[in-house]
Order: C-alpha cells, then structure tokens, then sequence
C-alpha cells in the first residue's frame, strides 16, 4: 500500500482527500487491533517514536503512547519538565539530541505556534513529525479523529461518493466557542471541508478569527440559529485565561450565550451528535447532563483517537504491506 | 592622504565625467582630469550618489557584542554604500545618558568606517515613564539631535508631549516606534488572514495607525518636528500624506523590507522574517512603495538589527525581532523603485542620504556632488547582480531575510571624507 501522506503531519492542509480518506481506512481496520486480546502488532518493531511534550497533555500523550506500543514501536516519553528543556535547553539542541539517539518519528506538542514546523524543516534533524498541537495553530490527529467520529456515527447521513470510500459528505457541522485560540478548530474547518462537510463556527465576535475569507466554513454569532441545522456540533474547551483576557464579561454569561444547555440541545436534531475535544468545563461551555447523554460520543473520541494515531504512525513510518499484515485481517 | 580620481563616473546617473577627490573634499569635476600622483579608480560608467545616511541602525554596542559592534556594523554600513548611522538607543546600558552616547560616538570616530551619530533615549531605561536627560546628551560631545525610544513606544500621550516640546530647545527631534502596546501584547505578526490561519498572534495595523495619528495632533499642537520610524502600512502613509498637506513638521521613514517582503513569509515560521513592525501585505508594499516615490515618505532607514544565531535559530515565538538591513539596502531599493520606475537615482540620492542628512542635522552628509563639497561619496554599479550570502556580509550576524536572493546594484566604491571605507575590487575593509 502506498501512503498518500506528506513525510510529516504538521497541518490538516498537509492531507487532501486522499490521503485523509486512507487515514481513516487504515484506522478502521486497526481499531480491529484493540478488539483482540493481545492488542498488539509487529509493524512498527525496532522504530523509535519520541513523544516530545512541551505542554502538559496527559490524554493526548498517552493516546499516542498506546498507539505506538500496540504496533510495537519502542517509546522515549521526553516531557519539558524533568528535562534539560525546562533548564533552557532550545529547541534545537533538543531535536539534535533526538536525532543522535535515532528517533524515527517525534510526536511534538507545543506551546507555540509553528513549532513542529520549524522541527521538521529548520535542518535540524530529519524524523518524521507529527504535530500534536501547537499553540493556536493546528492539532491534525483531533481533527482526524473527530472525522473518524462523524463518520462512525453518521453514516446514515453521509452523502455515498464514487470512490469507495466514505468521506463526510452532506454532513453540517457546528464549531462552538472560542475559534480564535483554537488549534482544534482549525485543523477540523479545513480536514472536515476535505472530506466533504459543510462547517460553521459559532463564536462571540471577540473569538471570531478576523480576516476569514479564504476559510472553508461559514461563521456565526449565534448557536441558536445554527444548531436546528446540524448533524453534529464540537464545543471547544474555553481556558481560563480568556475569561481573564476581557474576550467576554463573564463565565455566566458566556454559558447563557454559548453553553450547550439541556434546553438548547433539544433544538438539535434527533440524530445530531455533541463532541468535545476535552477537557471539559462542565456547566461551562458544556451542560453537564448534555455531555453524559446519548447523543454525547465523547468517549468515542477518546477511544478512536488510538487508532487514528495508529493509523497515522503506521502511514508515515510503516510498512508496505497492509496494516494487519498476512493472516492478521 | 593621496588624491583620488573617479574617472567615468555618472554624478545622480547623469553624464560622464572624472572627478578628482583631494583633501577629503570634491576637488574638481570635469572630462579627463590629470591624474598625476592620484590614485586612480575606473567608474567604468557607474553612478555617484552622496553616501548613505541611514536614521535607524542597531549597532548593539555595548551590551550585545556578540551580535554586532560598532566595528562590524560600520564595516557593513560602508559595504553598503553608507557614510553616517543613527545608532538606535536600545544598547545595555542604554544610550540614555551624556557617557553612553559619548562612549557610542567615540567608538564611531575611532574606527572610522562611518560616521556614527547616536540616537538618544527619549526615556530613562526606555521604560517610558521619566524623560531621559535629552539636554546634556544635545550638549555632549556626540550633539545628539535624533531621540527614540525604538524597539518601545512613547506610548504615555503625557510624556510624548513633554518630549516633542522639550526638543525644541536645539531642534531636536522625536523619532517614534508607533506601537499601541495594549493592542499589540504578544504580537509577533501582522494581523490578517495569514496570522489567522497560521494562529500567530497578530499585530494588527491599527495599532501603528493609532499611534501616529494621536502623534500627528501633538505635534501640530506644540508646533514640534515628529519623526515616524519604518511606516508600514497603507493607513500610516495616508495618515503621514495628510499631516504634510497641513504643513507639518513630520517626516517618516520606510525600511526596505517593507518595501520588499509581505507576510506570506510567515508561512513558513522562519524567524528570519521576524520583525517589528511585522511584515504586511501585498497592498500595504504598494503604499509604502508609492509613499516613497511622491515624497510622503521621506526616507529609507534600514532598522538594520542584527540577533546572534541562537536568537534566530529556533522557534519563531521564542525568535527576537529583526533583519539585517545596512549592506542590502541600496540594492532592494534599486530593486524595488529603481527598476520599477518609481524613483531615479537623484530620487535614491534624495531619500537615502539627502533627507535623512537633513532630518538628523548633519551639515557634511547628504551633500550635493560639487566642487567644495565633502567627499562622502559611494559609487554603484547599476548593472551588476549579486547573490545575498549571509556568511559574506560585513555584519557579525547573518539575520538577513534576504539570503539567497539575486538583487540587483553593487556597491563599488564607498569614500568617508575621501578615505575609502569600502572597495569592492581592492576588497578594502578601512
């Protein structure tokens, strides 16, 4: 199997359809790996996978840490605090150290924007990278995984495309909350047009990215007219330091505007489904029996995030053959 | 010291001529001067233009000897065809006291690539909050004309006022980094469709205008001479055209890069295209390109601000601001309005040595190429071609947005009182 992605996954503009469809496929078939009772495979055997973590993410550390293990690739977990990173090492010195010690892959994630960038072109080292989230920019194995998500359990409503494979159209998407600061955002406006889903994102103007006119998506100040119209809606995790920054007055009235209530769910229909990046605020951006009810597919998320990262490492590092290899499938 | 003789020379691109350089003056002009005992350089056809004055050098001396020196900095400011810089404040200590522009002063007149004229701080520390003693540096040995507190903002409307008042007791003037700084915490790329997509955080351009246009009314106010250092966008060239149609007394500058680059570059979160003010649109170089023809804006200033590779060479977040800018200038220039037809070589003369000679009141820079007259000259070869190897420039820093570029114009020649600072053929470096 030829792989259609890019030598590094920085950016959900990195994937075109093709290489997004494959993504998802390949993650189909090894989520059938965590379904056994040895969940694991050999593919990735004596490659080194460098979970570089800048900014705390437990969940999003240990997804990748799974994905790599269940295809046998050995792991270094090289956290910013505990390191030589937090004594003022720079990047720089860090990745020719990675280098030096034969990391095939670096999973990076970033306070700043464009970090993985620079890792995988400033010369430094010559790994794959993958972007586990930089600043404000782009998390692209989110957004690969809330495509994964939508297509699971929507499929009833997914428009068939002659290819064979299943993208996300016909589908309308809702992006909810704080769009300006939000790399979960970004990498989904521009993977989920990809595949073929109308987007919106709903923000308070102050958390409306300006100067949008060349995003795929339409935008809106109001949740409450868009959210009759949607077969799924993503509220976004709003940090603290907004409501400290003066984006909006207050918690309360961000939650009466912008918070997916009992009562503003109800508008949605039947079939649309709620998502969450997590962590979530509870009764802030979020309701809290809204996200435990039964169009919630958070936990999904989670769980598929494995296999997407599987599916991820496997395309970028692996083999040739198909991802179960003989008689595995 | 020998007499020198430029024999096929074009004076402003004119007609050609040999003129003769003794004493360090311009001592004849004319078609096939005797050339006894006279060093003698062929033109071959190359312009003459009176040296290069840039407004805004950062030499980084004292404090950041790592990155540049007044040594190194002047080596590249006589590559690049200048005779005088204004050495911006921002040093360690701060150039906010009579010692430290004096030490700055003396360091200039004792390596003797180029004339250098520090800038003053406007504040102590550049803090922004107390006037610095403007006065004594005017009275020092370095007459200090030219205050700024570059790299900040006089942001405090207050203390902008006092300043812009104050100088007027030896024409001095205030040269303002406009920055709103509470529109611009943490900025560190224009504000607009690129900074949004790549989720940098923006510097929007209101910010700069805001500046200026609150600038503009204090001055005219207090009947004071405001300088605008590296106007960047289309808002602050029209806000500038204005003030100069009700007489003002207000000048401004653009850097080359800004005449050059746009903030497309940023996609690739090179920190080489790292800047303050940020890189802007395509529609903004316009302006700026368009400002510079008719006179709105009245000077190139290089902001020439070299960072050692570590303050380059890793995240662009954690990436200072600033290119290298002294020995590039001339060509992107020429590059940029030259070969675009938008201003000819006296238009070069008037904007890179004639107008910032008169705005920092140098009396011997910027001088028009007669008899009499002091020989700080450059000669450029129009034709000429090179490729930007930042390993090769003068400055100790190699923080150029520009490696790698075919530019067109090479300096040939660069005469400081008629002592060659630079030759390109003799590869001279004093």
């Amino acid at each position: 199997m030829n792989t259609h992605m890019k030598a590094h996954l920085l950016s959900t503009t990195d994937l075109d359809r093709e290489a997004a469809l494959q993504i998802l496929d390949t993650a189909e078939e090894l989520a059938r790996v965590s379904d056994m009772p040895i969940k694991k495979m050999p593919t990735l055997r004596g490659r080194t996978v460098v979970n570089l973590f800048f900014e705390d993410s437990t969940r999003t550390r240990i997804s990748f840490e799974a994905a790599a293990k269940r295809l046998s690739a050995d792991v270094i977990n090289f956290s910013a605090k505990g390191s030589s990173v937090s004594k003022g090492e720079s990047l720089k010195d860090t990745a020719l150290t990675l280098a030096a010690m034969g990391a095939d892959a670096v999973v990076i994630r970033h306070s700043m924007s464009g970090a993985p960038h620079r890792l995988a072109h400033a010369d430094w080292m010559d790994a794959h990278v993958i972007n586990a989230g930089d600043g404000t920019h782009e998390h692209p194995t989110q957004a690969l995984l809330d495509a994964f998500t939508l297509r699971q359990h929507l499929g009833d409503h997914i428009t068939a495309s002659a290819e064979g494979s299943t993208g996300l159209d016909g589908l309308h998407v809702a992006i909810v909350g704080d769009v300006l600061h939000s790399r979960v955002a970004r990498s989904n406006v521009h993977l989920l047009n990809t595949l073929g889903a109308k987007v919106t994102v709903v923000a308070p103007p102050t958390l409306m990215p300006l100067h949008t006119d060349n995003w795929p998506c339409e935008g809106s100040y109001s949740l409450d007219e868009v959210l009759p119209h949607v077969d799924a809606v993503m509220m976004l995790r709003v940090q603290h330091e907004r409501m400290e920054g003066g984006f909006f007055p207050s918690a309360r009235e961000y939650s009466q505007r912008y918070g997916l209530t009992v009562q503003r769910a109800a508008a949605m229909p039947d079939h649309a489904i709620v998502m969450h990046p997590g962590p979530m605020n509870r009764g802030l951006e979020i309701e809290s029996r809204v996200a435990d009810s039964p169009r919630s597919v958070i936990v999904d998320q989670v769980r598929n995030g494995v296999s997407v990262r599987m599916a991820v490492l496997y395309l970028l590092l692996g083999g040739s053959e198909s991802a179960l290899g003989d008689g595995a499938a | 010291m020998s007499a020198i003789v430029l024999k096929n020379v074009r004076p402003l691109g004119g007609a050609n001529v040999d003129v003769l350089i003794d004493n360090g003056v311009i001592a004849a002009i004319g078609e096939d001067l005797p050339v006894d005992q006279a060093h003698i350089v062929d033109g071959k056809g190359a312009v003459l233009l009176p040296g290069f004055v840039d407004l805004h050098t950062h030499l980084r001396e004292p404090g950041r000897e790592d990155a540049e020196t007044v040594e190194t900095g002047t080596a590249a400011a006589a590559r690049g065809g200048f005779t005088a810089v204004f050495a911006m404040a921002n040093s360690t200590p701060v150039a906010d006291s009579a010692a430290v522009v004096e030490q700055v002063w003396r360091l200039g007149r004792e390596i003797g690539l180029c004339d250098v004229h520090p800038v003053g701080a406007v504040s102590v520390g550049l803090r922004g909050e107390q006037l610095a003693e403007l006065g004594t540096m005017a009275d020092s040995a370095a007459r200090v004309r030219v205050f700024s507190d570059d790299g900040h903002c006089v942001s405090d409307a207050l203390l902008m006022r006092r300043a812009l008042e104050y100088v007027k007791a030896f024409d001095g003037v205030i040269a303002q980094h406009a920055q709103e700084p509470a529109l611009t915490a943490g900025a560190d790329k224009n504000e607009g469709e690129v900074s949004s997509q790549l989720g940098l955080r923006g510097w929007p351009r209101v910010a700069e205008e805001s500046i200026i246009a609150r600038d503009i009314m204090l001055a005219e106010y207090v009947d004071s001479r405001l300088h605008l250092c590296h106007v960047s966008t289309a808002g602050s060239v029209e806000l500038v055209r204005q003030a100069k149609a009700r007489g003002l007394k207000v000048t401004a500058e653009v850097t080359p890069h800004h005449l050059s680059l746009t903030d497309e570059l940023a996609r690739t979160y090179d920190p080489a295209f790292k800047v303050n003010p940020p890189l802007r649109t395509s529609a903004d170089v316009e302006a700026v390109r368009a400002g510079l023809a008719d006179g709105t804006l009245d000077v190139v200033g290089t902001d020439h601000a070299p960072h050692a590779d570590q303050d380059k060479d890793c995240e662009w977040g954690c990436a200072s601001f600033g290119m290298l800018g002294l020995q590039t200038a001339l060509s992107v220039v020429v590059d940029a309005m030259v070969s675009t037809g938008a201003l000819d070589w006296a238009g070069v003369a008037d904007r890179m040595s004639i107008r910032p000679a008169q705005i920092g009141q140098l009396t011997d820079q910027g001088r028009p190429i007669e008899v009499g007259e002091p020989a700080n000259l450059v000669l450029v070869d129009p034709d000429a071609t090179w490729v930007v190897d930042p390993e090769e420039l003068g400055s100790k820093s190699r923080n150029s947005p520009f490696a790698g570029h075919t530019l067109p114009a090479q300096v040939v020649l660069t005469l400081l009182r008629g002592k060659m600072t630079y030759s390109l053929q003799e590869k001279v470096a004093r």
